[in-house]
């Protein structure tokens, strides 16, 4: 590889997007910051106090439940879709009429307004008149996300699978793609089995574009607000209360201007230490199966 | 392996039976709705969609989508062309970082901006307008454009440059006329992902729109709480807010799996 031309103009082109992405971040960011770190009574009056808000919110109990429901369901998730979503790569046509119809089909989930998800699972879970809770129901099995914590979770869970498996999915079966049939070819030549194809040839070239599902699923799942909110909207309880849903309420629902900036700050340094900590174990490990295979 | 077949078979059923679910029921009155279950619609209206295209406060929602949308994909791609030139061909001080800095504002969480962007397009006076959105959406679309775009030029070889340069191109010139009909594909994909991303996203769109450029799901969840639950023409105006989305993945269907493996998304 020839190394890259240094060449400091380089910075004008870089320039529009600096500004754009400066002029909605930074600003927003610092007025988090600003409010982080003062009190009001109202009238635009604010004083100092200093890291209290931190420590308050990081002793609260609120705050923990929120942040362990947001690690167990972030959890979930990735044992769930990862696995499947590689499971179902594995099974797509390589070439015909099924490509298209595949591609399609499972991209479509992906392209539904995060609110309209919500509502297609509000509506197909309810026993009156959706499909899944009547039939539920037929069969006697006592289902009902509004009042049973334990159902409202599986209908969240179940209703992320249906929108984001497509994404892992389609990650992994370009991954695929990308091998050449000589790696079949050779594999067959050689005896190999079903597994040793997935394990020595089909993973490590999936590698690159599974960190990146990881990555991607891992982030949108820590972020989630609106699926959740249109069905639950945090309920029953506090059940399904994921930090999004909380912070949103304490800022824009009871305008608690300081303790919200603190936990969205801890929020957004939680995602980042953690995606970090997934880049970096994940490219080592990378790392390693690439020299010990080469 | 001769029932391997069945896997995504039965994937694509279960992707597919809640969106049907949505249609069925957008084909129904209310009062069929929540007196008869029934696997398909037995008295067939279109009622509900009339409702739609007839009341100015549903399309008006349709069209401001649309309009913040195509603004927001204008901006990220045009922006993020050139910055995704400079970080595929040249090194500078702090392209890492500026990189890294670019990623980590995809990982931020909108409920954490929500407020802030509020107050900030509240005191300029842009509050309630489509700019707003589109410039508050790309937050997270121009990282992700860069990203994408950055994966797509470093696969076209330098080589194209240094010869358009020695034939004396200048550089817009070269960029205008040559390098980007080289990246087409590139581009059609990253406008599909900035499009995906601006349209199906809610929470910064309703925070920051009040009347004159309330998005269609906004409206959406409004009704949901407030005027009694009219199911169908819920239905209807979901079902019309997958359409769009249905008709850009056919138009981008013979890129998408490329664009996903090169553009690392």
């Amino acid at each position: 590889m020839i190394a890259k031309q240094v060449n400091q103009k380089a910075w004008f082109m870089v320039l529009p997007v600096f500004l754009v992405v400066a002029f909605s971040a930074i600003i927003p960011l610092m007025t988090v910051v600003n409010y982080s770190v003062q009190d009001t009574f109202g009238n635009n009056q604010f004083f100092w106090v200093g890291m209290d808000w931190f420590r308050d919110l990081i002793h609260s109990d609120r705050f923990h439940d929120a942040f362990l429901r947001q690690i167990s369901f972030s959890a979930i998730i990735l044992a769930i879709e990862i696995p499947l979503g590689i499971m179902i790569a594995l099974a797509m046509p390589k070439k015909g009429w099924g490509v298209p119809v595949c591609l399609i089909s499972m991209a479509l989930p992906l392209l539904i307004p995060w609110n309209v998800v919500g509502t297609i699972w509000q509506i197909f879970g309810r026993v009156d008149i959706g499909l899944l809770g009547h039939t539920l129901a037929a069969m006697g099995i006592d289902y009902n996300y509004t009042q049973d914590p334990i159902a409202a979770w599986i209908t969240i869970i179940v209703m992320d699978i249906w929108h984001w498996t497509s994404l892992v999915v389609l990650l992994c079966y370009a991954g695929l793609c990308s091998i050449p049939d000589a790696y079949y070819q050779a594999a067959k030549i050689d005896g190999a089995s079903r597994f040793s194809v997935f394990r020595y040839i089909q993973l490590p070239k999936m590698q690159r574009v599974l960190l990146i599902a990881v990555l991607l699923r891992f982030m949108d799942s820590f972020m989630i607000y609106t699926e959740p909110f249109v069905i639950t909207g945090g309920g029953p309880g506090n059940s399904t209360t994921f930090m999004s849903i909380d912070l949103v309420k304490m800022a824009i629902g009871q305008f608690d201007l300081g303790p919200a900036a603190a936990m969205s700050l801890i929020y957004f340094l939680v995602i980042l230490l953690l995606s970090w900590v997934f880049f970096t174990v994940m490219s080592n490990i990378g790392e390693e199966s690439s020299n010990g295979g080469a | 392996m001769r029932w391997k077949w069945m896997i995504p078979t039965v994937y694509i059923f279960f992707l597919l039976v809640p969106i049907y679910w949505l249609l069925n029921m957008s084909l129904k009155t209310n009062s069929e709705i929540l007196s008869v279950f029934s696997l398909w619609p037995q008295n067939l209206t279109f009622d509900n969609y009339r409702v739609i295209f007839t009341d100015p406060s549903w399309y008006s929602g349709y069209i401001n989508s649309m309009i913040y949308v195509s603004m927001n994909v204008a901006i990220s791609v045009s922006c993020a062309l050139p910055a995704a030139y400079a970080f595929s061909r040249y090194s500078f001080v702090g392209d890492k970082h500026l990189f890294f800095w670019l990623l980590t504002n995809r990982m931020a969480p909108p409920a954490v901006f929500a407020l802030p962007f509020f107050q900030l397009y509240s005191s300029i006076g842009l509050f309630d307008t489509h700019i707003a959105v589109a410039l508050a959406h790309c937050l997270f679309n121009i990282p992700l454009s860069v990203w994408i775009l950055e994966g797509f030029m470093s696969g076209i070889p330098r080589e194209i440059d240094e010869t358009a340069f020695i034939d004396g191109y200048s550089w817009p010139h070269f960029f205008v006329k040559i390098f980007i009909p080289n990246i087409a594909s590139g581009i059609g994909v990253t406008a599909f992902f900035c499009f995906m991303f601006s349209w199906v996203e809610l929470l910064l769109a309703r925070t920051l729109t009040a009347v004159n450029a309330k998005p269609i799901s906004a409206i959406m969840t409004r009704t949901v709480s407030a005027s009694g639950l009219d199911w169908g023409v819920l239905a209807a105006a979901g079902i019309l807010t997958i359409l769009p989305g249905a008709l850009v993945i056919w138009f981008v269907r013979n890129h998408i799996a490329k664009g996903f493996a090169l553009g690392r998304v």
